[in-house]
């Protein structure tokens, strides 16, 4: 209930305008976050519901980005939700926070605000164990039901646990190696924890494939022969599928043929990324990055090194990264959009039945990406390529290879001369092959057109993100709604298309190839421009150890696949830290999936993998 | 019509299938010849259509940033004073950097006064951990760790094949050089010299006698004037240590001595922590 009625409509469209308004409406529930480095607001749990309903009601803030939990043990022993809202009409982030009682954490739900609060209170209660009473379906989402503790919070460890912090003390001066394994803290003596009802995991029954999924339909007595009495069925897909692009498991309800839910389920290639993030140091970091969405680790990387740079511009000693920088970073992402895109179409046709052969003609194209990445970056998909303020390094002068003792066909090519005909050449070549298989083919037209249909309320309901977002004509793209890097000087436009169908979405994906094209044709004369300029602002690369000022930061990026975000919390000593405290990972190949569910509804079994294609995800960013 | 898009998609299908004739025509089939010259052909820029690379037959030269696991760099064998020598002076920069924490070193001490010496007793990388980033070479302030060309380290047994050691690290500098001329080159002019940092101070250090020319006119000095040149691999012919261009300042005798005085004092904590 609002403790006063609001003294006047919202005149103000600054972030500013609308917490002065949140903070007349609510004036005892909401206080400003003033830790050092903070921004944003805290909000009175009790109150939650209502100013959630307000901030995206009368505030305008209508697109959940991210929600997720940080555990300040030690430093006010107190557990919190950060949540970042924005407008679907663009402009900055409305930061948010809840906070509640370390040991038994209570923070009442939003799924009834933002649908796509679910998975992600769902991977809260999971690794922090923050409980959210209102919750559908509050689950375990990434570790498996029956696991032992919530694996983020920081009392927490992990087997093989070293040391709360990289570097490793043991690595040197005396560093004598041994390999973990050797070293196993459980060793052959397992024990479980009393909680575990150890028959379970001898339990074989179709019922126990299905347990803790909520689906509503009695396994047990649809498999039964002689039951008639019911008319569904419930099939599993996956985990160990094609058509799920890794490791992903869907639970399908259907009714003949027809599916009346869907439940993903995920976390099969979890391996708790963001704990990693904590032990390493922010420099660590950035490989592990690639790992994520493996098909655009540029992008990947853009978005942790903005978030980073932005805690470090606290700080006293920075350096703002140079045009040439920027110039770099923007041909490398757009780039990798390139290959995100190209791949994504091209598997999603494999999925709707069109075999490896458009995807073989586009992988052509890649294959060249790929191979100035590596000459750049020194990896085809690892490219670890950023770096706090600055780059790996600049463009070699040729892409050339020496044959030499190990390998033996050489090639050598002029990097810009290369890139010049790859840019004005090659990939719009591909594209015009690509529309000319594609876009007008009957078959493809028909499996696609009002399939997986997403309503443009749903989609930022949903927070979907991305083409998935782009396809149901909400024209949200992250480089024109909240500009970084160099982007607000490039001429492009937001592609968009109002069917929210599977076609719809691989329409926006052609449009959004021309654009990069468009994009990279403005970036190489910057690129001649610039020519010679230092990547690093005082010439010489950064720290290996750069201490981060405290404070949080939130980067994100619009990646191939949707909004990639970086929360990150710095905490620690006066002088900063060396490693963060909390690393989490807005990924948009996880919340994507949350409106997978109502996408399927009512359509054929053979669909649901063209849906799952068109959303276009990558398990390594789903699991982290 | 209903079928033109199908159709026109179809073409461009067969345009494809036809293509791959004509190009396999326009080259004289030299394109299924296993011949180093035919390889542009099959991998050029105005090729058309993906062709396989018949490894193990051929390989294909990866380009020169291309990294794979570490390697130590050791002095050639021909090098008149410090053949063999490694570069590494165990300093632990590239342990402390590695995200997967697969290095480890072990300082070498001196047998006799117990201080550290610049010098690793052993090293170790766990390829089974390397992430293959490349911080390492990276951040080396000596350039004594590099990252390697060769991918092909499949082995039948992984507890014993894959910690690499420090004598299964180590490589020559020459091998360096062989596999990126450009960035060893490039190396050397940041370096100033073609020899390790420390070699060319011994040298210095040995002219010491006048000490007249100021450091940052020295450190100038050996740059060559044509960056187009390549490398020849002479590493002492182009030293500047040879010219006896550098001499030996005063600044340097305290930055050393401070330094030694920093590592003792770091043992000294070690062996606390150790014991």
């Amino acid at each position: 209930m609002p403790t006063a009625a609001p003294d006047a409509p919202l005149t103000s469209t600054t972030i500013e305008g609308a917490i002065d308004h949140l903070r007349a409406t609510y004036p005892e529930a909401v206080r400003a976050d003033d830790r050092e480095g903070y921004g944003g607001i805290i909000v009175d749990s009790a109150q939650l519901l209502d100013i959630a309903r307000f901030i995206r009601d009368d505030l305008g803030f209508d697109y959940l980005s991210s929600a997720t939990a940080v555990d300040y043990l030690g430093a006010g022993d107190h557990m919190e939700m950060v949540y970042h809202a924005y407008r679907s009409r663009g402009g900055g982030a409305l930061v948010f926070k809840a906070q509640a009682e370390r040991e038994q954490p209570e923070i009442p739900s939003l799924v009834s605000v933002w649908r796509g609060a679910d998975f992600q209170e769902r991977e809260a209660w999971d690794l922090y164990g923050i409980h959210f009473p209102g919750h559908p379906n509050l689950t375990r989402i990434l570790m498996w039901e029956g696991f032992h503790g919530h694996p983020m919070r920081k009392d927490w460890r992990e087997a093989y646990y070293e040391e709360e912090q990289k570097p490793f003390d043991s690595r040197w001066p005396g560093g004598h190696v041994h390999r973990a394994e050797e070293k196993n803290v459980f060793g052959k003596n397992v024990s479980y924890p009393r909680e575990i009802d150890l028959s379970r995991l001898m339990d074989t029954s179709e019922s126990a494939v299905y347990q803790s999924l909520g689906l509503g339909v009695d396994v047990e007595r649809v498999m039964d022969k002689d039951g008639f009495e019911t008319n569904e069925l419930v099939v599993n897909m996956g985990p160990h599928h094609p058509s799920t692009h890794g490791v992903f498991r869907m639970v399908l309800t259907v009714d003949g043929e027809t599916v009346t839910s869907l439940e993903p389920v995920m976390g099969y290639l979890h391996r708790n990324h963001e704990k990693i993030g904590e032990r390493n140091t922010y420099l660590h970091n950035i490989p592990f990055t690639d790992r994520l969405d493996y098909i655009s680790s540029m992008g990947n990387n853009h978005g942790y090194v903005l978030a980073v740079e932005h805690l470090l511009s606290l700080g006293r000693r920075y350096n703002e990264p140079t045009y040439r920088c920027e110039t770099l970073r923007v041909m490398m992402v757009e780039l990798s959009r390139i290959v995100n895109h190209l791949w994504a179409i091209g598997f999603w046709l494999n999925d709707i039945g069109a075999f490896f052969t458009p995807v073989l003609y586009f992988i052509q194209e890649r294959e060249r990406i790929m191979d100035f990445f590596e000459a750049v970056a020194g990896s085809r998909m690892m490219c670890n390529y950023m770096r706090f303020g600055g780059l790996f390094a600049d463009l070699p002068e040729r892409i050339k290879s020496v044959s030499n003792l190990v390998n033996d066909r050489a090639r050598d090519y002029n990097t810009m001369q290369f890139l010049t005909e790859m840019v004005s050449e090659r990939i719009p070549r591909t594209i015009d092959e690509l529309e000319q298989l594609l876009t007008q083919n009957e078959i493809l037209i028909e499996r696609s057109v009002g399939v997986g249909v997403l309503s443009a309320a749903d989609a930022i309901n949903y927070s979907a993100a991305g083409p998935l977002l782009r396809g149901s004509g909400v024209p949200y793209d992250i480089r024109r709604a909240d500009p970084y890097s160099i982007y607000d000087e490039l001429d492009f436009d937001v592609a968009v298309e109002d069917a929210g169908d599977m076609y719809a979405r691989y329409l926006v994906r052609v449009k959004e190839l021309r654009e990069s094209v468009r994009i990279l044709r403005q970036i190489l004369p910057r690129l001649e421009a610039t020519q010679g300029e230092s990547i690093w602002a005082d010439g010489k690369p950064g720290a290996y150890a750069p201490r981060v000022p405290l404070g949080e930061a939130y980067g994100r990026v619009e990646n191939g696949k949707g909004e990639l975000g970086y929360y990150i919390v710095s905490a620690g000593g006066k002088s900063g830290t060396a490693n963060p405290w909390r690393y989490h990972v807005r990924a948009p190949s996880f919340i994507n999936l949350t409106p997978m569910g109502i996408m399927s509804q009512g359509h054929k079994v053979a669909d649901i993998v063209g849906i799952l294609g068109s959303i276009d995800i990558v398990l390594g960013e789903t699991d982290r | 019509m209903y079928g033109t898009g199908l159709a026109k998609g179809l073409m461009l299908t067969l345009r494809h299938f036809v293509d791959s004739y004509i190009d396999d025509i326009r080259y004289g089939f030299r394109k299924y010849s296993h011949s180093v010259d035919n390889f542009g052909i099959r991998q050029g820029t105005q090729t058309k259509g993906v062709i396989t690379v018949q490894y193990p037959d051929e390989k294909v030269a990866v380009p020169e940033r291309f990294r794979f696991v570490p390697f130590l760099i050791v002095e050639d064998e021909d090098h008149p004073t410090r053949a063999g020598k490694d570069w590494c002076t165990s300093c632990g920069i590239c342990a402390k950097v590695c995200p997967p924490q697969c290095i480890w070193i072990v300082r070498g001490n001196d047998p006799d006064t117990g201080r550290p010496v610049p010098e690793p007793e052993a090293f170790f990388i766990d390829i089974d951990i390397c992430m293959n980033c490349g911080y390492c070479a990276e951040y080396c302030p000596f350039d004594a760790i590099k990252m390697d060309h060769d991918y092909e380290l499949a082995s039948y047994d992984r507890t014993t094949h894959h910690i690499h050691d420090k004598a299964r690290l180590s490589k020559p500098n020459s091998y360096w050089r062989s596999i990126a001329p450009t960035r060893a080159y490039e190396e050397m002019l940041a370096r100033g010299t073609w020899e390790h940092k420390d070699a060319a101070k011994e040298a210095r250090r040995g002219q010491s006698a006048s000490r007249s020319a100021p450091r940052p006119a020295a450190k100038a000095a050996p740059a060559p004037a044509k960056k187009e040149a390549q490398p020849t691999p002479a590493p002492a012919a182009q030293s500047p240590a040879a010219e006896g261009a550098t001499p030996w300042s005063e600044d340097d005798a305290k930055r050393e001595e401070r330094r030694r005085k920093a590592l003792e004092r770091k043992a000294r904590r070690a062996a606390k922590r150790g014991g």
